[in-house]
């Protein structure tokens, strides 16, 4: 008897859960050779709104969580991936077309950088905060803090584009929203169910695939967005516009530029998305 | 609800005892639980946009009843609340007021002064909101109160379980002497529908409601859940409409809790006009009873003018 392919729909990763595009809109994803390889959901700007709402909502709780245990979350998803290996490096193999052996680096990278970055969570206050001198009676100090919720678009690669744009960002504490790679989104989508299975509060990542002319105005316009990562944005026009009106309410802009994936990451993927909280503590009263 | 071919002077007669008053209310006929809540989800479907929208949004913020009902209320946060009724949008001065504000009792005086001369009106809640477990006097006192402090409306809770244990002229009789206490203040009649377990007791209910004299009829306290639902709301439509029928008099429709975003508002209009009604569609006969969703209201109004998503940062926190 012949058995039926059970086959999987990818959906987004919003607040938690996977939910069809608001809009039932899909668009076909091929393979590396140009054959069909999925459907994928094409998000709306509802959709969009949707998950900007759903990273408020988990921002209290994941920025009020320790340090320490934001980066074992962190730490949790790593191992929830190497995990799963086999099933990335395959899709990546399908989807990018790469030998055995560049799947394996990128998983490797992958995995390497998720704990990278939670070693990072309980670090980076003593990197980037301070005790000031100051001429008075004070104690003075500066510390990070996170900016809110941050909108990403992620760049190509679909694995370790996703996790270096994404980690950074959570791993101080902020939540976000990011557009996954237009022509590679499953992976991303593969990449939402590992983190919504290791202790990752829903809401902190969330995972819109689709086109990023069409969603990232929205939330670049949108004012309960803090910040923008504009990573994946390689139309330069479009980069400026995206800007522009994030400049509406002051949110913090990275702006697109020349990396190379598997270099060691610069830090200035978190510090972008930090605020500075200086106290003045009276002294000797 | 067509069966219902009663006149005044056979209504009248439907009170005169409680035998009489039971026979009427159970007489009514029972509602089509499946038939209504499959209403509400067809005309929640109804898709409002653009301009249909900005009027539905500015029209929903003209119907809401302000409210703060917390153990925790001071005057400085009635006042705050009574400024951000007056003008809900401060940057906007396009943006209508709200309809009324609602308080506890002892807060009535403080609204009042607050609100002066701005025609945003002051609902309290009375007889002993909100479970209505007092003593007949002491009900009266408290609406008595109210009214002495200024309150334009009063919205009174039902003994329900004097309802639901099938004592109607008792609950009737409560209603009409309230109505007498308010004086020349509108009434308005919770019923806490939540609490009522049936569609067939919240049409009873209202009908009772209007037999007394209630000049609006609403769905509940907003500390019971389930507070205003949909359907709920449609049946005490249908028997706002099948009064005026019946009496030509026209009585208004509060649903109060759980209505929080715009969305949600929308939907409440489309079936105010599709079950009741053009003429319900003004916020002397339709009120929201509600406090975050003004801020939602808000947030849409914003959105539509500017083209951007708004944030709850440049609203107020309440």
């Amino acid at each position: 008897m012949t058995r039926l392919d059970v086959k999987k729909t990818y959906k987004l990763y919003i607040g938690g859960e996977f939910p069809r595009s608001e809009s039932g809109r899909s668009y076909v994803v091929n393979d590396a050779k140009g054959r069909f390889m999925a459907n994928a959901a094409q998000a709306s700007r509802k959709d969009a709104r949707d998950a900007v709402k759903a990273a408020r909502a988990a921002f209290a709780g994941w920025s009020g969580k320790t340090a320490y245990n934001r980066g074992q979350v962190l730490y949790r998803i790593a191992e929830v991936l190497e995990g799963r290996r086999d099933q990335f490096e395959a899709e990546l193999r399908a989807s990018e077309g790469v030998t055995a052996a560049r799947a394996r680096t990128y998983v490797d990278a992958a995995v390497d950088r998720l704990v990278w970055y939670a070693g990072w969570a309980d670090k980076i206050a003593q990197v980037t905060g301070n005790a000031n001198p100051v001429a008075g009676p004070y104690f003075n100090h500066s510390a990070p803090e996170p900016t809110g919720v941050v909108a990403v678009v992620a760049p190509k690669g679909p694995l370790l584009g996703l996790v270096s744009v994404v980690a950074p960002v959570i791993v101080t504490g902020n939540t976000c929203v990011v557009i996954a790679s237009e022509p590679h989104p499953l992976t991303a989508i593969t990449l939402g169910e590992v983190m919504a299975t290791s202790d990752l509060p829903g809401g902190v990542v969330n995972v819109l695939t689709g086109s990023v002319a069409e969603i990232a105005p929205w939330l670049a316009s949108h004012l309960d967005v803090n910040g923008l990562d504009l990573t994946g944005v390689t139309d330069p026009a479009l980069a400026t516009d995206l800007e522009i009106a994030a400049a509406d309410n002051l949110k913090r802009v990275r702006r697109p530029g020349v990396e190379e994936l598997l270099d060691p990451p610069p830090l200035d993927r978190m510090t972008r998305f930090l605020e500075t909280k200086t106290v003045w503590h009276p002294l000797g009263i | 609800m067509t069966t219902l071919s009663s006149t005044a002077s056979s209504l009248a007669e439907a009170t005169s005892s409680d035998s009489a008053l039971r026979r009427f209310l159970h007489g009514l006929p029972g509602v089509d639980q499946v038939g209504a809540e499959q209403r509400v989800a067809t005309l929640g479907t109804r898709s409002i946009k653009t301009t249909a929208k900005q009027q539905a949004i500015d029209l929903a913020i003209r119907m809401v009843d302000l409210t703060t009902l917390e153990g925790n209320d001071t005057p400085g946060k009635v006042r705050t609340l009574a400024a951000k009724a007056q003008r809900p949008d401060p940057t906007d001065p396009t943006c209508p007021a709200t309809a009324a504000v609602c308080v506890y009792p002892d807060m009535v005086g403080i609204a009042k002064q607050a609100l002066g001369s701005s025609g945003v009106k002051v609902a309290a809640v009375a007889t002993a909101f909100p479970s209505g477990r007092a003593a007949m006097d002491v009900k009266l006192a408290d609406t008595r109160d109210a009214v002495e402090a200024g309150a334009d409306e009063i919205d009174m809770v039902i003994d329900r379980g004097a309802f639901l244990s099938g004592r109607y002229l008792e609950v009737f009789e409560e209603i009409v002497a309230v109505r007498e206490a308010c004086g020349s203040a509108h009434l308005k009649v919770i019923f806490e529908t939540g609490e009522l377990q049936t569609y067939d007791n919240v049409r009873r209910a209202s009908w009772l409601a209007m037999l007394a004299g209630a000049h609006f009829i609403k769905t509940s306290t907003g500390k019971v859940q389930p507070a205003a639902t949909l359907p709920v709301t449609l049946v005490m439509l249908e028997a706002v409409r099948d009064f005026r029928e019946a009496t030509g008099q026209m009585i208004g429709v509060k649903p109060a809790g759980g209505i929080r975003t715009s969305k949600d508002a929308i939907k409440y209009l489309v079936m105010v006009n599709e079950v009741a009604g053009e003429d319900w569609l003004d916020p002397d006969w339709f009120r929201f009873g509600a406090s975050t969703l003004l801020n939602d209201l808000l947030m849409q109004r914003n959105k539509m003018k500017t083209g951007h998503y708004w944030g709850p940062d440049y609203v107020t926190l309440d």
